[in-house]
């Protein structure tokens, strides 16, 4: 129980503090699209008799820059080319996935998520993987928010804007094969959106919004674990509704606070 | 190498789009101190021009010059302030305060890992100042009026102490007032700090108030000189017949 609470909040702090960044772009589906070709590595895995995360992780990385590319070099819009690879990532994992005969306990684990079960070597991988990203996000925190709020500006001020890109999809990469273990691969990009988009409900600031997220996602992952063990719930199931109910109290915050004027906001909907 | 050295050197730039001709053979030069006004209509090149001065595009042909270094070297972006066209369209719930929009100007003077330090926030209380926008550091930027946001835009542009600023039709969708309390800032920030300023812009009466030179742009350049040349040339008043109603006086 506490190398679960220890993962599953370290984990779910990454991606609340990754989501806000990918809210904002707009590329929040991108975490979907990624957990479905996580999908495909782990069947890749199973069959190869390599550990399935360590796969996952390599296919993530490889898909992100792929979409990265599709997206640049054939023109296509970023869901579009997120649909194409996250489809070939699934078809190819329930090929592998028969071929290996692996329709077992063992997929049902990563699709729906098993925290509780999570053995030393994935939380020591899981506290590896978490620093690292969230070091790369410190390091590189005004380059992202730059990138985040005007990408054309940062251009012109010398920001390395394809690197950047690059690298923010592989941290989107690694998070979702890490939120995998948490909640599972179906449920891995609510752990990216909901805090975010809740804490974009009430922020002032960045940083503001950054931490909002992190406090939700980590209250989130704590009563969702312990309401999970109690009450002999899923783990995965708990901890996602509770980000569904801290987003729709901020809706409500949001509503009855005085609306801006103004076009479209990051969660789509008019402002007027 | 352009004989007199000018600060901004464009020569014979040509730019096409799938099979489309945007641009073709535009020649001009800047000197420092000058307030330059690119104006055309819709359509006519003139945020391109401006993208390929940036480095944002390519040219297909021809060549730029920044302060004397060819743009492919041009490394020294914190000499450069720029205030994009959609700095009008924010989207009123994206989280920064108005010092956070500001900071991100100060990233192309900084090294890696770019921290903020105590010189800097004295750099954006100065750069807030100058725009008048001090009092409001800590307010969502998508609360402000456009005119304000226009101001923290410029802030932005100048926290660096640039040398050049180019600005992309910054007043669009802004009231008339609000444009001319802006314009007469911009004024204010050529004459008193020196500042080289390229505007594309549709409000012809900026041009007549403020600037001293104009370029006039429909895919080629038609005219580029001083304000007097530019009020007086038959080619642009041609040019402007029938879309814009120009008049040239001078405060």
């Amino acid at each position: 129980m506490q190398r679960a609470f220890l993962a599953g909040f370290l984990i779910s702090l990454t991606c609340a503090i990754l989501g806000v960044f990918l809210v904002l772009r707009r590329d929040a589906m991108i975490g979907h699209g990624l957990a479905h070709v996580t999908f495909g590595g782990v069947a890749l895995g199973i069959f190869l008799y390599v550990a399935p995360i360590l796969m996952a992780l390599g296919v993530a990385v490889f898909s992100a820059l792929g979409i990265l590319k599709l997206k640049e070099k054939a023109g296509l819009y970023g869901d579009t080319a997120i649909g194409i690879i996250s489809s070939l990532g699934m078809a190819l994992g329930i090929i592998l996935v028969s071929a290996a005969g692996s329709y077992n306990v063992d997929l049902f684990g990563y699709l729906f998520g098993n925290i509780l079960a999570i053995d030393p070597l994935e939380v020591w991988m899981s506290l590896a993987l978490a620093l690292a990203v969230l070091s790369a996000v410190a390091l590189f925190y005004q380059e992202f928010v730059f990138l985040t709020f005007d990408p054309e500006s940062a251009k012109v001020s010398g920001v390395r804007v394809k690197q950047l890109d690059a690298l923010m999809a592989m941290l989107t990469a690694v998070t979702v094969v890490l939120g995998m273990k948490v909640v599972g691969i179906l449920l891995v990009s609510a752990l990216l959106v909901i805090p975010a988009a809740a804490s974009l409900q009430v922020a002032r600031s960045f940083k503001e919004a950054m931490l909002i997220s992190a406090i939700l996602a980590g209250i989130a992952a704590f009563c969702g674990l312990v309401a999970a063990f109690y009450l002999d719930w899923p783990s995965s199931g708990t901890i996602v509704s509770i980000s569904g109910v801290f987003f729709l109290i901020f809706y409500w915050m949001r509503l009855r606070r005085k609306l801006p004027q103004g076009s479209q906001n990051v969660l789509g909907s008019s402002a007027d | 190498m352009p004989m007199d050295n000018p600060f901004i050197f464009v020569e014979n730039v040509s730019f096409g789009f799938q099979g489309l001709e945007v641009l073709r053979g535009v020649s001009f030069s800047l000197s420092r101190g000058d307030f330059m006004a690119l104006i055309g209509p819709n359509g006519s090149g003139k945020t391109t021009l401006l993208r390929i001065i940036l480095g944002i595009l390519k040219p297909s042909s021809g060549r730029v010059l920044l302060m004397g270094q060819d743009l492919a070297q041009f490394t020294q972006w914190q000499r450069i302030g720029y205030v994009p066209q959609k700095a009008t369209h924010l989207d009123p719930y994206f989280p920064a305060s108005v010092r956070e929009v500001v900071a991100l100007g100060l990233l192309s003077g900084k090294r890696f890992p770019r921290l903020l330090t105590r010189q800097d926030e004295a750099a954006i209380g100065r750069a807030l100042e100058r725009v008048d926008m001090k009092e409001l550091r800590n307010r969502r930027i998508g609360e402000l009026s456009g005119g304000q946001q226009q101001r923290v835009f410029i802030a932005r542009a100048i926290v660096n102490g640039p040398d050049v600023l180019f600005l992309d039709e910054p007043t669009a969708g802004v009231d008339a007032e609000t444009q001319a309390r802006f314009y007469d800032m911009l004024a204010e920030l050529n004459r008193n700090e020196d500042l080289t300023i390229a505007l594309i812009t549709h409000d012809f009466g900026i041009i007549t108030k403020h600037v001293n030179k104009v370029a006039c742009l429909n895919q080629r350049l038609f005219f580029h000189g001083t304000h007097e040349e530019f009020c007086s040339s038959a080619v642009v008043q041609e040019l402007l017949r029938g879309e814009h109603h120009l008049v040239c006086h001078r405060h």
